[in-house]
Order: structure tokens, then C-alpha cells, then sequence
């Protein structure tokens, strides 16, 4: 990919200061993202996928939270260095955000036109016909029949997934050029979320919108996102392109979580968890984070913080046990 | 959501009947009335004549039947003392009450809301600390005593205000705030509970990702949904304020109905008191179906859900 | 957000102990009768103003009687008032609550339309007109209280009892044959007494201020009790020339109510938190979903006059 990266985060650090101490939420995370591109961000609860995308839109749950480092360039501005006006014109317009649940995301006192319509007339400008008809064509987008008619209506006569459309609709509605989505597909029936995820794909198709996709789910990273970023106590512990990822798994942690899915293919329907609980963040070891859970721990694990190693093209895995350019197993 | 309303309306009927058997019992139990309404030297033949004549000589139940059926009509008989319609009385003095609870609901409203609003949105900070001894102040403080002391404060010592009696808007200050003052901490600490759970939801959260301005999140997205339980809230002050202004009434000399029932008990015009108590706990039960009623139709998840 | 201090809360627990302290001691602690007074030595200011006498600290009543001595004795009046009535709303209260609770069905269902109806009853006037056709005397003010209080204690009580029954325990001894008193008596009942000891506590402010509203409005403690509503009563006519007889009792109530509800307030975060939609913030609280009688605050009603 030779264009500009659309999105290029460096060394992203989130932390929150509670009595307990600091919590460092998101440590030093690093990755790019070009335009029409889906990154898929896997990992455990509390690996601290949803706080790096909160981040990106300088969302933290404030005073507790606070971005303490590094640069989130957004078609080369950093969006870190932004006034807090300039940052809500990027909210919504360049960067619009899905969140997990559909059933509380929307806001029940008002109907969907009006929760469509205020982003488009902020970001937009248009009023009158002109607004009704991008309302419209926001809405039929994502395949919401009788668009017309439901605008007067309010969240809690749609079901889950068409809630989840409309959050989508509003998210796409002003053209933006990265989509985040938290969890999308979590709280859906498997069936609406294969559909919620065809829809996706169809409409970043047509609109070359970026998607950053939060999931815990290998399902669905293996349905939609072209490379799969894993993260483990705040950092990104190992990346690459879906396939390489999946074929070449080259941190113990990956391996576990693949391990994790049940293996339909051949009928096997045992689930290996991963054994241990998900590190404290507030008073992390030295050296890997993962050590104490690692199946391959070595002395030094315990000791040093591992080295980045590339096993690939573009796909890089921090871990002491990994070898440089080559094929675990 | 029919059946609800149909089951609460019968629920109120209900209350209604309790309510105005336990007058009638009681004023019945608490003696002869005739002994109240005669001379001590009444001879034995007058006394006769008077019971009958009020139909005291029937059964319980029959007396117990004719009583509510007059309430039904609307015939609370006569006052003891002026010999005038009780219904004329209390006609008089309603006006007085419905004003005073009117105010003291605005001003309630007008100190609580806003007050609710900022604690919520700046928790923490020195003036939510302010805000929240003022609401635990005012939920602990006996309301014929604050009325007392502001009587001291702004009329006798500074000379604002009047200090009772019904005329101008200066006469109504002080009791409107005697009244609305236990109600506007209730209002704040209701609308600050509230707005702190909208402000941790999903939608608001969604809502700033759209990149709306802070001022639009908080006003458009937050205080709509925080107020429904705050507007619902509001209504039923009033409507308590009409059912137990008793006390602000008395302090305050202020001629509504709450204290009429009371300048009656003692002077013992029973026919008065039993009339008042019944039409305020009529306005009281009803006003609170209302609210329920105001309750569903503002909610548009209950609104739509016509099960 | 900070966490609530696990321990107790040291401003409420002070007065609560001075003033359980006051009561017990009020012998040992008044300088004076609380009930006879020298009518030579009537209106004497306090200590520190000019004409004010060491032996009467907080000045004397129109009686010559001493303010601060009446005072202390009448946080027993207020203690005592509030133990009673509690304590007979809370056991009638309880035990319906267990019975509609456990038996469900059509027992539940009758029970539970008895407490709502007590429970939308205009409870200051109701109250007012029980005590003054009864004659105000010390044992109708408490059995009045009781009367109007129950069902907020039955209501609770009952839905605590429906989630134990729920539970294994208690499946476990059916099978075992236990009958339905011990069941009740043995696993059901020490499992709500958390939420007894909160509501309980929360309901004491309310009875304070109930006992005072209606000491103060003549149809509760008869004189010369030193109710402090009484005395706040009795200081009205002389707010412009004596305003101590007026102040201090007053004073003395809301350090009392505000102590308990911080208490309550207190014992609701940490022994119950299930219980955080109820109490003294509670009751003007609604919960924000269902149409249900519960989603509006019930028993604001009293406190919006009488508090």
C-alpha cells in the first residue's frame, strides 16, 4: 500500500488515576490503518481494546482517565493536539463510533429523526428537503424499509439489530472516514449479526470508509477484517494480516485464544480456556504481563519487558519464545 | 397499559370509600353531635327532635348509607356556626390553596431543577457539596419552624415581607418557600440522581461520538430524559401541597381550606371538618391517578405498549 | 467517585448519642422543671443577651419556665414517641409484610390492595382529624403514627420475603416438612432484618416530624408535655419579642432528624444496598421504568408539609 496511512497511532498511552494506584489501561500502543482497511482489535475484557478506541476520539472517561502519551495522526493531524471544539468536528464526521448495545446507545426521548438528523445538520449544514432527504438516504442505506415513516418513531419500537443499523446509519450518515465499532454484533442474534456484518462490509464497499472493529469473537474477525491486531494488558502483542494470524499465530497468547474457538470443521467441540485471570493493570509484573499465564515461559519472561519481532511481512509479535522470521509449531 | 389505568381508578375509588369511612366513623364514635350543636339545658324532647331531624335515630349502617349518598351529591349539609352550606365555605377557601400550592410547586421546581442539574454535572465540586446540604437540610427541617424563623428573619427583623395573610405577591413569598422548600431539596436530589444516571448511559456517550456540543448533550439529550421522573415528581407536590398545606396555612394565617379544617376542629363544626378532609383527600387521591395517568402518557416505551 | 467510609459517620453518630444520652439523663442534666415555672421570671432572655440569668441558659417561656430544660425533656417526648410507634408499625408491618409475602396468591393479593390504599392516604390530615375527634392525648398520637405508618413496612417487607422464598434454604425446609410459622420465624424473618433496621431508621425523622406537626398544630402531645413542637407552638405569639422559646426547640428537632436520616442514610449504603431506592432520599425518588404503583414515590406524601 503505497498511499499515506489514514490513520497512524504512536505509542498511545491511556491511564487512569484512581485512589488504587495507576492504572495503565493502554500502554504503548502502536498501529496504522489505511483508508478502506479493517482492523480487527482482539482481545480478553480488560485488555483495554475499548479505552484505545475511546482514546482515538479523546473520549476517556474524564477526571479518572487521561491520555498521558503519545500521537493519534488522523490523515496526518494530531488529533491529540486538537482544542476541544476542532475535536467534536471530527467526532461524528470523521470519525463516527458504534457502540456494543444497541438498546441503550440510542436515546429513548427522542425519535429517530430527530437522532439522525442533528449529526447530519451539525456536520452537514443542510436543512429543510435537502436534510430529510440525507436522513433518508442515510437510513435506506443500512436497509431500513419504510424509512419514511420510522423517523417519527422512537428506539424502543425497533428490535436489536435494527436499532444497531440505526446506530450505524448515524455513524455513516455525514461520510466519515473511519468507523470504530465496539462490539457491534455482541448483544445480536447470531443470525441478524451475520446479516448487521454483511451490511457492514457492503456499505464500507461502496463508501472506502476504514473500520477499526473491537471483538472478542475469531468468528467475525475471520468474516470481515483484512488484519487483526491481539492485545493483552493494554499493549498490542501481536499483529498482522487475518491470514497470517490465523495461520501463523506466533504469540502464546494468540495460540490460546485460537485454541479458544470451538473447531467446527472437524467436529471437535472442545473449548480450552485459557487458564489464570487477566493481570491487575494497576500493579503489573515486571517483564510480560503474560508470563504468569504462558504455557512457554521462560526464566528471562519473568525478568525483561519481550522484543518486538517481525515473523512476516507486516506481522510483528511480542514475545521472547518467538523466533525472528519464522515458522512456530 | 388500560388495565393498569382501570385497575389504579378502581384503586382510587377505593381509597376514596376508606377515606370517608373512617370520617364518618369516627366523627360518629367521638360522641353525640347533638349534644355539641344543643344547649347543655336542652330538654330531653328537643334533643329527640334534633336527633331526628338529622336522621341520628336510624340504624348505623342506614345513617352510614345516607352520608355517602349525600357525598355523592354533593350535600355536606350545613355549618354549625354561620348555619351557611359547608359547600359555600369550602368554595371560599379552595382559591387561597390552589394559589399557594401553585406557587410553592414553581419555586420548587425553579430552585430544584437547576440546582439538581449542576450538582449532577459538576459532582464534586464545592457548590454539589452546597447543593446537597441544602436538600439534606431541607428534608430534615420541621416546616412550621422554618416558617416561624423566616416570619422572624424577613418580617419582624428586616421587614421584607408580611408575615401573613393573603393579598399581594410580597404575602406569598414566604409561605411558598416554607411550603416549597422540603419539596425543591427532594426536587434537587431527585433531578441530581437522575441527570448523574443519564449522564453514565450509553446514549449520552453516543451522543457526544456524534461530536454535538456539550451544552446540546447535556440540555437536548440528558435533562429530557432525566425530567420525566422530575415533571411526574413536580405534579405530585402540587397535588400534595393542596392535600397537606395544613401547617404552612396555620403558621402563615393564610386562608385556604387546610386551615378552615383546622380553625373548625376547634371551634368543634364538625359538618366543616369532615367536608374539608373528604375534598381535599378527593383532590389528593385523584390528583395522584393524574400523575400516574401523566406518568404512562409522558413515557413513550409505556405509551406505546397498549397491552 | 469516592467510596462511602466504611466507618460510622461521626456528625450523625455524636448527636444520636448526645441526644439518646439527653434523654435517658434529662433528670440529672435540666437546671429546672420542665413543666413549672416561676411567672415572675417569665420571658427572661438567654445567658448571653442583656437582662439574660445564669440559671436559665436558654431564657424562660411566658410561663417563666425553663427553655433549656424543656428542651432536654423533650427529646424524650420525641425519642419515646418514635420508638412506639415504630415499634407498632413495625412489628404489624413486618409481620403482614412476611404473611402476604410467603402465602402469595389471593392473601398476597387483598393484603397488598390494604397497603396501598393506606399508603395513598393524605397522611397529615388524616392524622390531624384522628387526634383531634380522639381527644390529643400521648397514646393517640403513637397509636395514630402506627396506624399511618404500617404499610410502608408491610410493602417492603413483603417484597424482601417474596426474593428469600425464592431461595434453597427455604426449599429445602418444605421438603422437610417445617411448617409455615417456622419457616417464616426461622429463615425468612432474620433475613430481612437488615432492611427492618434501615427502614426502621429511615422512618424515624419521619415520626419526629410527624409528632412535632402535629404537637404544633394542638392535636398531639396535650401541654404542658414539652414537646418541642409544643413549645414552638406556644413561642408563635412572641416570635417578635422572645424568639428563644421559638428557636431552640426547633433547632433541637432538626439536629435530631438530620442526625437520624444521615444515620439511615448510612445504614441503607452498607447493610442493604438493595435498598437504595428507599428512605429518606428514597421517597422522592421513582424509579424510572414501570407504570407499576411502586414506580412513584410513595410516602413523600406526608413529609411534603410536615417536613
Amino acid at each position: 500500500m503505497a498511499a499515506a496511512p489514514l490513520l497512524v497511532v504512536e505509542d498511545l498511552k491511556t491511564h487512569f488515576f484512581t485512589r488504587r494506584g495507576v492504572t495503565k489501561a493502554v500502554d504503548g500502543v502502536s498501529f496504522t490503518l489505511h483508508a478502506g482497511e479493517t482492523l480487527a482489535l482482539v482481545g480478553e475484557s480488560g485488555s483495554g481494546k475499548s479505552v484505545t478506541c475511546l482514546s482515538l476520539v479523546r473520549l476517556v472517561p474524564e477526571p479518572a482517565g487521561r491520555i498521558v502519551g503519545g500521537r493519534v495522526l488522523l490523515e496526518g493531524e494530531d488529533l491529540l493536539t486538537k482544542s476541544p471544539g476542532e475535536m467534536r468536528r471530527v467526532r461524528g464526521k470523521k470519525i463516527a463510533m458504534v457502540l456494543q448495545d444497541p438498546m441503550t446507545s440510542l436515546n429513548p426521548a427522542l425519535t429517530i429523526g430527530t437522532q439522525v438528523s442533528e449529526v447530519v445538520r451539525l456536520h452537514q449544514g443542510l436543512r429543510g428537503g435537502a436534510l430529510r432527504e440525507r436522513v433518508l438516504s442515510a437510513l435506506r442505506r443500512l436497509r431500513i424499509s419504510a424509512a419514511d415513516t420510522r423517523l417519527g418513531q422512537y428506539p424502543h419500537q425497533f428490535s436489536g439489530g435494527m436499532r444497531q443499523r440505526v446506530s450505524s446509519a448515524i455513524g455513516l450518515s455525514c461520510e466519515p472516514r473511519l468507523l470504530i465499532a465496539d462490539e457491534p454484533t455482541t448483544s445480536l442474534d447470531v443470525t441478524i449479526q451475520a446479516q448487521y456484518l454483511e451490511l457492514l462490509k457492503e456499505v464500507q464497499a461502496a463508501a472506502g470508509v476504514a473500520i477499526i472493529l473491537v471483538t472478542h469473537d475469531f468468528g467475525i474477525v475471520a468474516a470481515i477484517a483484512d488484519r487483526v491486531a491481539v492485545m493483552y494488558a493494554g499493549r498490542i502483542v501481536e499483529m498482522g494480516t487475518t491470514l497470517e494470524v490465523f495461520n501463523n499465530p506466533s504469540h502464546p497468547y494468540t495460540r490460546a485464544l485460537l485454541r479458544c474457538l470451538p473447531d467446527v470443521g472437524l467436529g471437535r467441540q472442545q473449548l480450552v480456556e485459557i487458564g489464570g485471570q487477566p493481570p491487575d493493570l494497576s500493579r503489573l509484573p515486571a517483564g510480560c504481563p503474560f508470563a504468569p499465564r504462558c504455557p512457554e515461559r521462560q526464566s528471562i519472561c519473568e525478568e525483561q519487558s519481550p522484543p518486538t519481532v517481525s515473523v512476516g511481512d507486516g506481522h510483528l509479535a511480542e514475545c521472547w519464545a518467538t523466533k525472528a522470521v519464522g515458522s512456530q509449531q | 397499559m388500560w388495565r393498569y389505568l382501570i385497575g389504579r381508578a378502581l384503586q382510587t375509588l377505593l381509597s376514596m370509600l376508606v377515606v370517608i369511612s373512617i370520617v364518618f366513623f369516627l366523627t360518629r364514635l367521638s360522641g353525640n353531635p347533638v349534644h355539641l350543636l344543643l344547649d347543655v339545658n336542652a330538654s330531653e324532647r328537643d334533643q329527640q327532635i334534633l336527633m331526628h331531624h338529622l336522621g341520628l335515630d336510624k340504624p348505623l349502617p342506614v345513617q352510614y348509607g345516607i352520608y355517602v349518598m349525600n357525598i355523592f351529591v354533593g350535600d355536606f349539609g350545613n355549618s354549625v356556626l354561620t348555619r351557611r352550606p359547608v359547600t359555600e365555605h369550602i368554595w371560599e377557601r379552595l382559591p387561597a390553596t390552589v394559589e399557594l400550592g401553585f406557587v410553592a410547586m414553581f419555586l420548587s421546581v425553579l430552585i430544584g431543577v437547576p440546582l439538581g442539574m449542576y450538582s449532577a454535572v459538576h459532582r464534586g465540586s464545592m457548590l454539589d457539596s452546597a447543593a446537597r446540604v441544602f436538600a439534606v437540610l431541607g428534608q430534615s427541617m420541621p416546616a412550621f419552624w422554618l416558617g416561624l424563623m423566616l416570619i422572624l428573619i424577613f418580617a419582624v427583623v428586616l421587614g421584607l415581607f408580611p408575615a401573613g395573610g393573603r393579598g399581594g405577591v410580597e404575602n406569598i413569598v414566604l409561605p411558598a418557600f416554607t411550603l416549597g422548600y422540603f419539596t425543591s431539596a427532594a426536587i434537587l436530589r431527585l433531578t441530581r440522581s437522575a441527570m448523574l444516571e443519564v449522564l453514565g448511559s450509553d446514549y449520552i456517550k453516543f451522543a457526544r461520538l456524534k461530536g454535538l456540543h456539550e451544552q446540546i448533550v447535556l440540555w437536548k439529550h440528558g435533562l429530557k430524559n432525566a425530567l420525566l421522573p422530575v415533571v411526574t415528581f413536580a405534579v405530585m407536590l402540587f397535588v400534595q401541597f393542596l392535600g397537606g398545606a395544613v401547617v404552612t396555612e396555620t403558621v402563615f394565617a393564610w386562608p385556604g381550606l387546610g386551615r378552615l379544617i383546622l380553625e373548625s376542629i376547634t371551634t368543634r363544626d364538625y359538618p366543616i371538618v369532615q367536608a374539608g378532609v373528604l375534598v381535599l383527600s378527593a383532590l389528593y387521591l385523584v390528583g395522584n391517578l393524574f400523575v400516574d395517568v401523566l406518568y404512562s402518557y409522558l413515557n413513550p416505551r409505556i405509551r406505546h405498549a397498549r397491552a | 467517585m469516592p467510596a462511602p467510609s466504611r466507618e460510622l459517620p461521626w456528625f450523625p453518630g455524636a448527636i444520636l448519642a448526645a441526644l439518646v444520652l439527653t434523654a435517658v439523663f434529662a433528670p440529672y442534666l435540666a437546671p429546672q422543671s420542665p413543666t413549672e415555672g416561676d411567672i415572675t421570671q417569665k420571658l427572661i432572655p438567654p445567658v448571653w443577651m442583656e437582662r439574660g440569668e445564669g440559671r436559665h441558659p436558654l431564657g424562660t417561656d411566658r410561663f417563666g419556665r425553663d427553655v433549656l430544660s424543656r428542651v432536654i425533656y423533650g427529646s424524650r417526648i420525641s425519642l419515646v414517641v418514635s420508638l412506639l410507634a415504630i415499634g407498632l408499625s413495625g412489628t404489624f408491618g413486618t409481620a403482614l409484610g412476611l404473611i402476604s409475602g410467603y402465602r402469595g396468591g389471593f392473601t398476597d393479593s387483598l393484603l397488598m390492595r390494604f397497603t396501598d390504599i393506606g399508603l395513598s392516604l393524605p397522611t397529615i390530615l388524616i392524622a390531624v382529624v384522628l387526634v383531634a375527634v380522639s381527644e390529643p392525648s400521648f397514646r393517640n398520637v403513637v397509636l395514630v403514627i402506627s396506624l399511618l405508618l404500617w404499610p410502608r413496612f408491610a410493602r417492603q417487607i413483603r417484597g424482601e420475603t417474596l426474593g428469600i422464598k425464592e431461595q434453597d434454604f427455604v426449599a429445602l425446609a418444605v421438603v422437610a416438612g417445617r411448617s409455615s410459622t417456622w419457616i417464616i420465624s426461622r429463615h425468612i424473618f432474620p433475613n430481612v432484618v437488615p432492611t427492618l433496621l434501615v427502614i426502621s431508621t429511615l422512618q424515624v425523622g419521619y415520626v419526629i416530624l410527624l409528632e412535632g406537626t402535629l404537637s404544633f398544630l394542638g392535636v398531639g402531645v396535650p401541654p404542658p408535655n414539652p414537646a418541642w413542637g409544643l413549645m414552638i407552638a406556644d413561642g408563635r405569639g412572641f416570635l417578635a419579642t422572645a424568639w428563644w422559646i421559638t428557636l431552640f426547640p426547633g433547632v433541637a428537632m432538626l439536629l435530631t432528624v438530620l442526625a437520624v436520616n444521615l444515620m439511615g442514610d448510612w445504614l441503607r449504603d452498607h447493610l442493604d444496598p438493595k435498598l437504595r431506592q428507599l428512605g429518606s432520599r428514597a421517597e422522592t425518588e421513582p424509579a424510572a421504568i414501570e407504570p407499576v404503583p411502586e414506580a412513584r414515590p410513595r410516602g413523600a406524601a406526608a413529609g411534603a408539609d410536615g417536613g
